[in-house]
This record gives C-alpha cells, sequence and structure tokens, in this order.
C-alpha cells in the first residue's frame, strides 16, 4: 500500500501544467474595419492604369492614358459641351428619381397601411416588376414620344419598383409585440403609425431607396446611349461611332462619380436616420 | 392588514364567466376572478393553462375573444360569454420589455403619455426604477434588468389603477430577479395599483403577493391568502407550508421532485 501512494503523489506534478494552459478561441469575426479601406481597391486599379500605359503596354486606341483622359476631360469641360451634356443628364435622373421616390412611399404608405390599398395596389405592382421596366421603352416612345418625358418615365418606374417593395414589406411586416404594446399604451391610430410603424418601417426603406439610387443610373445609361440627341450617353455614343475611347472614359468616369456621390450620400443620411441600429451592431 | 378592509369591499376587477376557446380547444372554461383594489395578486398555473390568455382577456388584448369593446375603456363590458368591470387606467409589463429599438429610453417611458407635464413624469418614474441619467441611452444599450425595469417606469408613469404582468421577471438571471421583486413590491407600496402578476415561480409568487391563484383546467382552482408580514424572506420557515399547498394545487408532489 505504502509503495503505491508514493509514485501516485509524485507523478501528475507535470503533466498538470501543460493541460493549464489557457487555449485562446480562434476569432472568427473579421475584425475591426481600417480607414478608408473602401478606397484601396480603386486607388491599386488606378497605379496599375498608369504605370501600364507609361510602359507602353496597352494600345492607346482601346484603352487611352489616364492623362489623355484627363486632358479630353478638361478640353470637354472648358468648351461647354460636357458641362451641358451633365446638366441635361443629371436632370433625367433626378427628375425620374424623385417622381419614383414619390409614387414609391405613397404607394407603399397606402397599401401598407389599409387592406383596401393594398388588395389594389399590391398585386398591380407586383405585377408591373415581372415585367422588365426596359422592355416598356418601345411601348412609351409611341405614347410618349421620345421626348424627354418617357425617358423620365422610364426612370421613374425603375426607381419605384424597389422602394415600393421593400418600404411595404416592412410595413407590412411590423412586429406583431410592438402593436400589442401600441394597444396597451392606448396610442391612437395617427400616433400608433407615426411612432411605431413608419420608424419601424425606415430601415427597409432605405434598402429600397439605394436599389433605386442605382437603378435611376441604370435607366439613365441605358436610355440616354439608345435614344437620345444630348447627355452623357448621347456622347459617348457618338464618341463610339468616331473611335474616340478617350471621350467614352471620361462619360464613365463622371457617371462612376455621380454613382458614387448618390450612393454615398444615401449611406450618411441612412447612418443619422438610423443611428440607434449601430448601439445593435457594436 | 387593517387599512386593507376598506379597499377589499370595492373590487378593481370583477370577472364572471370568462370562456375562451381556441379551434374548438377550451383553454379558459367560465372563469370567475375578483381583483380587490390595491392588491397584489399573483396567478400560477402550469405552462399552458392559460395564464396568459386570462391576462390578454383582461387587458383587451384579445381580440378573438368574443364581446371585445376597447381596451377596457368602459367600466363595465361584455367579455366571452361573461362579464368584466375593471378601472379605466390599465397597463401591462410583458415579459420582454418591449422597448422600440429607435426610440431612447425617456422618449420610449413617454409612449403614450400625453400631457405638459409628461417629460417631467418620466424623468420621475425612471428615477423610481433606478434608471436616473440613462434617459437618453438607447434600449440596445441596456441591460437585461435595466430594459425591464424601462418598461416597468413606462409602465408607472400611466398611473395604472390595474397593472397586468406576464411574466415579467423571466427573462432575468436569479440575482436580478430578486432585485425586481424588491422594487416591484416597493412601487407597489408606493403607488397601490391592483396587480395581476403571471408567473410559473411558486417562491416568486409566495414572496411577493397577498394572494395566489392557481389557475388549472381552465378555472382558478385554488385561492391562497398569503398572510404573512412584508419584506419576506425567501427562507421563511412559516412561508414552506404555502409553497407545499401550491406546489400540491399545481400537482408536484414529493415523489416527483
Ligand atoms: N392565438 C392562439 N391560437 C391558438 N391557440 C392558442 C393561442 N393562444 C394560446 N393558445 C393556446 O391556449 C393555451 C394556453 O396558452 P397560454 O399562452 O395562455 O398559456 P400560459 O399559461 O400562459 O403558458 P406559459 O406559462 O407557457 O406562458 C395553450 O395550449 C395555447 O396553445
Ligand atoms: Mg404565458
Amino acid at each position: 500500500m505504502t509503495a503505491t501512494t508514493h509514485t501516485t503523489a509524485a507523478a501528475p506534478l507535470a503533466p498538470v501544467e501543460e493541460a493549464h494552459q489557457v487555449r485562446r478561441r480562434r476569432r472568427l469575426a473579421p475584425g475591426r474595419r481600417l480607414p478608408a479601406t473602401r478606397l484601396v481597391g480603386p486607388v491599386v486599379v488606378l497605379v496599375l492604369w498608369i504605370a501600364a500605359s507609361a510602359a507602353g503596354l496597352l494600345d492607346p486606341g482601346a484603352i487611352p492614358a489616364p492623362w489623355t483622359v484627363l486632358e479630353t476631360g478638361t478640353r470637354l469641360w472648358t468648351d461647354g459641351t460636357l458641362p451641358d451634356d451633365i446638366l441635361t443628364s443629371l436632370q433625367r435622373a433626378a427628375s425620374g428619381f424623385v417622381i419614383g421616390l414619390t409614387v414609391g412611399i405613397l404607394l407603399a404608405l397606402v397599401s401598407g397601411l389599409t387592406r383596401t390599398g393594398e388588395a389594389l395596389i399590391d398585386g398591380t405592382v407586383n405585377l408591373n416588376r415581372a415585367i422588365p421596366t426596359l422592355g416598356l421603352i418601345p411601348l412609351f416612345i409611341l405614347w410618349l414620344g421620345i421626348g424627354e418625358t418617357f425617358k423620365i418615365a422610364i426612370i421613374a418606374i425603375v426607381v419605384y419598383i424597389p422602394i415600393y417593395l421593400n418600404t411595404h414589406a416592412a410595413l407590412s411586416g411590423i412586429d406583431s409585440r410592438f402593436v400589442e404594446l401600441a394597444e396597451v399604451q392606448g396610442l391612437s391610430k395617427l400616433r400608433f403609425i407615426r411612432e411605431v410603424v413608419i420608424p419601424g418601417a425606415l430601415p427597409g426603406f432605405f434598402v429600397g431607396l439605394r436599389l433605386g439610387v442605382t437603378g435611376s443610373w441604370l435607366g439613365l445609361v441605358v436610355l440616354e446611349q439608345i435614344n437620345a440627341t444630348s447627355g452623357l450617353g448621347y456622347m459617348m455614343f457618338q464618341a463610339q461611332n468616331y473611335g474616340q475611347t478617350d471621350v467614352i472614359l471620361v462619360g464613365l468616369v463622371v457617371y462612376g462619380v455621380f454613382g458614387l456621390i448618390s450612393d454615398s450620400a444615401v449611406r450618411i443620411i441612412e447612418r443619422r436616420v438610423l443611428s440607434w441600429r449601430r448601439t445593435l451592431s457594436s | 392588514m387593517a387599512p386593507h378592509t376598506e379597499q377589499l369591499t370595492r373590487p378593481a376587477v370583477q370577472l364572471r364567466g370568462l370562456t375562451r376557446s381556441f379551434d374548438g380547444r377550451t383553454v379558459l372554461d367560465g372563469i370567475d376572478l375578483d381583483l380587490p383594489a390595491g392588491q397584489l395578486t399573483a396567478l400560477l398555473g402550469h405552462s399552458g393553462s392559460g395564464k396568459s390568455t386570462l391576462l390578454r382577456a383582461i387587458a383587451g388584448l384579445d381580440h378573438g375573444v368574443t364581446g371585445w369593446g376597447s381596451p377596457l375603456l368602459e367600466r363595465s363590458r361584455e367579455l366571452g360569454g361573461g362579464q368584466l368591470t375593471a378601472p379605466e387606467r390599465v397597463s401591462v409589463v410583458f415579459q420582454d420589455s418591449r422597448l422600440l429599438p429607435w426610440r431612447r429610453v425617456l422618449d420610449n417611458v413617454l409612449l403614450g403619455a400625453e400631457g405638459k407635464d409628461a417629460g417631467r413624469r418620466g424623468r420621475a418614474a425612471l428615477e423610481e426604477v433606478g434608471l436616473k441619467g440613462r434617459e437618453r441611452a438607447w434600449p440596445g444599450e441596456l441591460s437585461g434588468g435595466e430594459a425591464q425595469r424601462a418598461a416597468l417606469a413606462r409602465s408607472l408613469v400611466q398611473q395604472p389603477e390595474l397593472l397586468l404582468a406576464d411574466e415579467p421577471f423571466g427573462a432575468l438571471d436569479a440575482l436580478t430577479r430578486i432585485r425586481m421583486h424588491g422594487l416591484l413590491r416597493e412601487l407597489w407600496e408606493r403607488h397601490r395599483p391592483s396587480v395581476l402578476l403571471v408567473t410559473h415561480d411558486v417562491d416568486e409568487a409566495i414572496v411577493l403577493a397577498d394572494r395566489v391563484l392557481v389557475l388549472d383546467q381552465g378555472r382558478i382552482g385554488l385561492d391562497l391568502a398569503i398572510d404573512r408580514p412584508h419584506p419576506r424572506s425567501y427562507r421563511d420557515p412559516l412561508l414552506g407550508e404555502y409553497r407545499e399547498r401550491l406546489l400540491a394545487a399545481l400537482g408536484v408532489t414529493e415523489d416527483h421532485r
């Protein structure tokens, strides 16, 4: 008996220490975001472009050098054609967007807050969604002529659909627990809508808004390149006929800048309005 | 317990013959219930016995129960084939705090509050539940216990004559729950609403309530007055006898434990 107790008392000391080493968990989330990381990719592309052009690796007829594009851009800007085209395009996109936004919100409110509205509107919009909007172009040209009205109408349709769909889904998907709460607190119908339903639907609305903004640029590009006599797309279309790649690139850069600015604007507004959400994700 | 006798003559809630069934299955079978004004009553029962159903019917939240009018605006109305008399100002505390995530804590507390002095009342209520200084916090920044205290403050602002609470501490950890018991009792003593507290925790019922009801087979199976002074200790041996009776009524016998 004495022999066994001796051995068991001495032996286990060494391995215990090893077993007690704390194992650190592998971190699964990507970690903290670095500042301005979203610019890294574009900057790398730009640097590669400059380097390849300087080294003479690119055919200037297919992809002109960045400085050529810059020169052409400055020339078009100073002779007044570029500002004119930009203004025309912006007006189209903005009018279509504002109309689409208004219609989308109004329809979503009526359809999301009343049963009659839902019966009348929701099915109709979904039918409209089933038809690709750009496929409506020939019909709209016959109805409205080939002027500005038809372009604005098409852009408005491209914009209103995602805004309607997302806002309507958010309005009608309100958490039933919050409905119960509003009943308990004795809220009037109006205050219920204003203080519970609409704030609760804002995140969904913003999803639709961002899709709508993207849609308005997409609609604009398509419309201007096939049936226009002015605007950025027309400028690019003309350049294609004369093989002016640099002018086409100027147009693309302007489109890109517009897209970035509008998307950032929506993001900033969204972050302001939905500031309460940051507390959930942190 | 002398001051109670005067209040006992004036029932805050009088319910006669409430019946509620879902798809032919009767959950509440002709419930009769009197809640004296200013009394704290606990309602026990198995899971699925219909506690929440009863509370929601009294709160006017059950739109499927026949005879539903508007949420307790009338003092007396038809309900579920029976008759309900209840006070005008009724408030409900849910198991989840149900704070609107897009409103700051003070604005949540003021949801539905009317009048010029609402802001002042809201701040006072937050101070009472120990959340002074958190007025501008977002609900997402509160702990579970803090959120539930904010929910209590939201009910306080309504100055309810009847407070209905459906397992208000069910989602909290044991320590926080004991703190909340103290707070609820304190608030009740200061404002004296009639309280119907739904719980499945026998000890919670015994420590807090003046009276414990057991819901069984769609009826009030046991109506037990707990005649011990407050504050009560969880370890008071005299409460053991009440615990035994309640557990027996719930069908939990020695060999189950
Ligand atoms: N809306 C409903 N539709 C159908 N059945 C329901 C509905 N609400 C409740 N029930 C049924 O009624 C019975 C009682 O439900 P209730 O929620 O009142 O139980 P409870 O006593 O609160 O239980 P718990 O302690 O688990 O919360 C359950 O069998 C439930 O399935
Ligand atoms: Mg329940």
